[in-house]
């Protein structure tokens, strides 16, 4: 239809009318001639006989032009004029529209970036974790074994299934020795993610060797850094930990891992290993030495589908191997969506966020309405007018919309153009841990989505005056017109309304702001039970060739001369005044779940099979390291120096594991083991206080510690206190690392204070983006009372003269003025307390220390809140009380 | 508001303006005034179409695609629009003649049912 009209010829108005005339002088003609009447009547008679040409015409022209486009052209035109005519006011609106559409803007496109875009594989839904939980003993995500994996792989559910192992490997053999980040994968792992090298090949998906196959693929990144680009790369050996290896491909650049950190998804090497030959442990079912398992669905087979698929398998392997699966410790493994796994934390915060800023745009579109039922107001006479000449309600309802729309229209064009320029500095806001496999981006979605937002936000504020102009009582506003003030009692009610919706979510979102500012107060005074203050850490990596032999430090007492050496270098260093070792598990809020490298717990007394027992997280440290973090020891003692390989094996535990393994018995000379296979109990010597090293939001979770002279670690953390040069003392341990052993890579230096801050980024970005929203809704919220009541104010002034003159006291107008705005407030803070109420609640998971019904912060935001009104009230009510009786009477 | 013409005529039922346009092209090719003095003719005077409503009417078959317009030279040597049946209008006046024939015959029915036996 639309199309039609568009698209076809058209056929003018003259046409039309010319088609008409000539009918007419056909049909005097007949009458002349058929009826013998005269010239004059025969064009009477056909004239009459036609009826309204005019009409006829114009129904040719209606039912032949875009009317609706006419129309509106119409109505914009005008609009644009109306809004040129009031500067003062159009600036308002559009500036409050441009705020509101460009911080929506802002946030959807982080949302966009990290939940709504898919993952940059193909088919990406197809995509799932693999997640084993032992929900019998409580423990979640346990890892996976290889039997387990060949399982999945033959169960013919998936189209791939790959483990992912990996960590920091030295790189010798190109232009520097580096410390790279690799990936132990099974060779189907790219076919699995649909990834294609930009040179060279990936690996054969249906290779099946046990072991490490001996080629790897490099990423753009190395390949360009310590290759130099080298086209010949192809076929070049290189060095990982003393193996050399053959490189076969190189990724493209914008290849990323699917993994959860930063760190985990920019991989550099690529290694393929069919985890069954050495140095992988032997292939036991109840071996779950792989963290991570990720595989891509059958074609056609949905997400949920699979999962009742591998419940059944889960069953039926629960049968066939009853000794691996214990009853008591029950089994289950969840296919997880591989997005869901990899942003799915950061939803809620985001969805906050998304929610608040919404907010604040709906605040600031209560707040044009208003305005704009004010100008109404003003604008009355004009549609009393226009209606008088014979506008139809509809027309005029339309022109309003239209008016509003092109407010809203322009102040969205207005506020993307401010986003665009202060893109650079935001971008720079967003805590690099919330946005994970896209660059936050001005697309089309985000576009698109910024014009539906500016549309419905028209649509919001321009509803209520239109409803009003379409209420108009005609001879009540002619009349009132010529008197200059047209308030009906409709429209001074609807304000009130306004206001009060206004203030209800204003008051929602300081609550959350207020809650959240709260919990973040409460996160920077918690006791972390370690002390982060002048202490840095490097770290380095001992290679582990897959021949043992090789291995300069294959016993503990080798390493432990390394260590020591090490530590002695690093106290020369300037300002160091103390130095300790650990591996990445003892860097506080700086490691992952995986660095903890949880292992089977069994308690003397308690002794039960490998595979039912809990899995405890454990740190390897050097003595001095808890001295070094200041970590309060509550019974027994550190590791000293002289617990050493020759002597036994002692671990110090903290308050937690205390806690949950002996309950109500000093655990200081306890007995446990975390290998069945070793004779050998390990002595508990020590109990530290508690301390929040996995994240300062939670409780202490069961952990243990030994003495890296006991047991060793590859993954090394040198830690130094004391009054340091941060930039310097990097390349200074470097260096004395280096001088003992040149091939060794020292890197990841960090300010332990900035692993604190890190971890409460994305809480930080919240609380602050929040309350920079709730500050803003204080303010429209602030200016809409005071927009009200200086309206009513000017509404009464005549009455103000009249009581003033027959001797109110000026304290009894403001208290009639400021009690006016205290109705509105405390309507609108009763009806947001209650929203308040309701919303805080779906925040829990993200408060700390707080409830989501704290007092102090309803309480508090509410009087703030009420306070700014009474102020904003305040000014109008001064104006009434200075108002001259004379003056004000004059004009009755 | 038009002149209503000397006689009373029957005022024509909604949309039966369209099948008697359709109709009357069916002899070839017309001109609205033709058209109009057709449908007169032929109904022996009963049937009177007010000349402003035909046109509108006329555009509208023309937008439909049942009918197709040209400018020609009229008989008596004078420019006037000349509308054709299209094949897709041939069709429609199938279809409607035999909707109206139901719906005069149910009609008929309902005021004479006697006469139904």
């Amino acid at each position: 239809m639309f199309g039609r009209k568009m698209f076809r010829r058209r056929r003018d108005t003259g046409d039309f009318s010319a088609e008409i005339e000539a009918h007419l002088r056909l049909e005097s003609e007949r009458l002349r001639d058929d009826r013998g009447l005269s010239e004059q009547q025969a064009q009477a008679t056909a004239h009459r006989s036609f009826g309204n040409v005019l009409h006829a015409e114009e129904r040719f022209y209606e039912s032949h032009h875009w009317m609706w486009w006419d129309r509106i052209w119409q109505d914009i035109r005008y609009g644009l004029r109306m809004l040129r005519k009031s500067p003062g006011f159009t600036a308002i609106a559009v500036l409050t529209i441009a705020l509101g559409i460009g911080s929506t803007t802002a946030i959807f496109s982080i949302v966009d970036a990290t939940l709504l875009r898919p993952l940059p594989y193909p088919q990406p839904d197809q995509l799932v974790s693999i997640e084993e939980d032992l929900p019998g003993i409580g423990a979640r995500n346990v890892g996976t074994s290889v039997p387990e994996w060949h399982d999945f792989e033959r169960s013919g559910i998936f189209q791939y299934v790959a483990l992912i192992g990996g960590g920091d490997v030295n790189l010798t053999g190109s232009s520097t020795p580096a410390r790279i980040r690799f990936l132990n994968v099974p060779p189907n792992y790219f076919a699995l993610l649909g990834a294609k090298p930009e040179l060279g090949r990936s690996f054969n998906p249906d290779d099946h060797t046990p072991g490490f196959t001996l080629e790897v693929l490099i990423s753009d990144g190395l390949w360009k850094r310590s290759f130099g680009g080298d086209p010949g790369i192809l076929g070049r050996s290189l060095r990982l930990d003393n193996d050399l290896y053959r490189v076969i491909g190189v990724m493209p650049p914008g290849f990323l891992d699917p993994g959860r950190t930063a760190e985990d998804r920019n991989i550099e090497i690529w290694l393929a290993s069919g985890f069954g030959a050495p140095p992988a442990p032997p292939p036991l079912r109840s071996s779950r030495f792989i963290p991570k398992a990720i595989a891509r669905i059958r074609p056609g087979l949905s997400v949920a589908a699979a999962q009742s698929q591998v419940d059944a398998l889960v069953a039926s392997l629960q049968k066939e191997f009853p000794v691996d699966y214990p009853a008591q410790n029950g089994w289950s493994v969840r296919l997880v969506r591989l997005k869901e796994n990899l942003v799915g934390d950061v939803r809620q915060s985001l969805i906050l966020l998304l929610g608040a800023v919404g907010l604040v745009l709906l605040i600031g579109c209560v707040n044009v309405a208003n305005l704009l039922l004010a100008r109404g107001s003003a604008r009355g006479r004009e549609m009393a007018v226009r209606q008088a000449l014979g506008a139809a309600r509809k027309r005029l309802m339309s022109q309003l919309l239209t008016e509003s729309l092109l407010l809203s229209l322009t102040g969205g064009a207005l506020g993307l153009a401010i986003l665009f320029s202060a893109w650079a500095f935001l971008a720079r806001m967003v805590p690099a841990t919330l946005l994970r496999f896209n660059e936050v981006t001005m697309n089309w979605s985000v576009l698109l989505f910024a014009f539906a937002a500016s549309l419905v936000a028209g649509a919001i504020f321009g509803l209520a005056p239109a409803l009003h102009a379409g209420r108009l009582d005609l001879t009540a506003a002619l009349k009132q017109a010529v008197r200059g003030s047209t308030g009906s009692g409709q429209q001074a009610r609807t304000r009130r309304v306004l206001v009060v919706t206004e203030f209800a979510l204003s008051l929602v979102l300081m609550i959350a702001a207020g809650l959240l500012l709260r919990s973040f107060a409460d996160l920077l005074r918690v006791q972390p039970g370690f002390d982060s203050g002048k202490v840095m850490t490097v770290r380095s990596w001992l290679p582990i060739p897959n021949n043992a032999d090789d291995d300069i430090y294959r016993t503990a007492a080798q390493e432990a001369a390394f260590l020591r050496e090490v530590l002695r270098r690093a106290r020369t260093l300037p300002g160091v005044e103390q130095a300790a070792i650990g591996d990445p598990a003892a860097v506080p809020l700086g490691h992952t779940r995986d660095d903890r490298n949880p292992a089977p717990l069994i308690l003397e007394g308690h002794e039960t099979q490998t595979n039912q027992a809990p899995l405890v997280g454990r740190c390897g440290v050097t003595p001095g390291y808890f001295q070094l973090l200041g970590m309060k020891l509550l019974r027994g003692r550190f590791f000293t120096e002289f617990d050493t390989d020759t002597t036994p094996t002692v671990a110090v535990i903290n308050e937690a594991f205390a806690r949950t393994y002996w309950p109500n018995e000093n655990p200081v000379g306890k007995h446990f083991k975390l290998n069945p296979g070793v004779p050998a109990w390990t002595t508990v010597v020590g109990v530290l206080a508690d301390a929040r090293t996995e994240s300062l939001a939670d409780h202490s979770v069961p952990t243990l510690y030994q003495s890296l002279y006991q047991r060793r670690a590859k993954a090394l953390a040198i830690f130094v206190r004391g009054e340091l040069d941060t930039a310097k003392i990097p390349l200074q341990l470097r260096e004395q690392v280096q001088s003992i052993n040149p091939e060794l890579p020292v890197f990841g230096a960090r300010v332990l204070d900035d692993l604190v801050s890190t971890s409460l980024s994305e809480r930080r970005f919240s609380m602050e983006m929040v309350g920079l929203f709730a500050l803003t809704a204080l303010l429209l919220a602030g200016l809409g009372i005071y927009g009200v009541i200086s309206y009513l104010v000017s509404e009464r002034i005549q009455e103000i003269g009249i009581r003033l003159a027959l001797g109110a006291s000026s304290r009894s107008i403001l208290r009639m003025v400021l009690r006016q705005g205290l109705r509105l407030a405390l309507a609108g803070a009763s009806l947001g307390l209650v929203c308040a109420l309701l919303v805080s609640r779906l925040m829990v998971g993200l408060l700390y220390g707080v409830s989501p019904a704290d007092p102090l912060t309803f309480a508090g935001v509410t009087l703030l809140l009420i306070g700014v009104a009474l102020l904003a009230c305040y000014i109008p009510a001064r104006r009434a009380i200075r108002v001259d009786p004379l003056v004000a009477l004059r004009y009755l | 508001m038009p002149t209503q013409p000397p006689t009373e005529k029957l005022d024509l039922l909604q949309g039966t303006l369209d099948l008697l346009i359709l109709r009357t092209l069916i002899f070839g090719r017309q001109h609205g005034q033709g058209i109009a003095r057709a449908i007169l003719e032929t109904s022996r005077e009963e049937l009177f179409v007010e000349h402003g409503a035909l046109y509108p009417a006329l555009q509208r078959l023309e937008e439909r695609g049942w009918i197709s317009a040209k400018w020609g030279v009229s008989s008596n040597n004078r420019k006037a629009r000349f509308y054709s049946l299209t094949p897709a209008g041939r069709k429609q006046l199938v279809a409607e003649t035999s909707k109206w024939r139901r719906l005069a015959a149910a009609i008929a029915r309902v005021l004479d049912p006697a006469k139904e036996g």
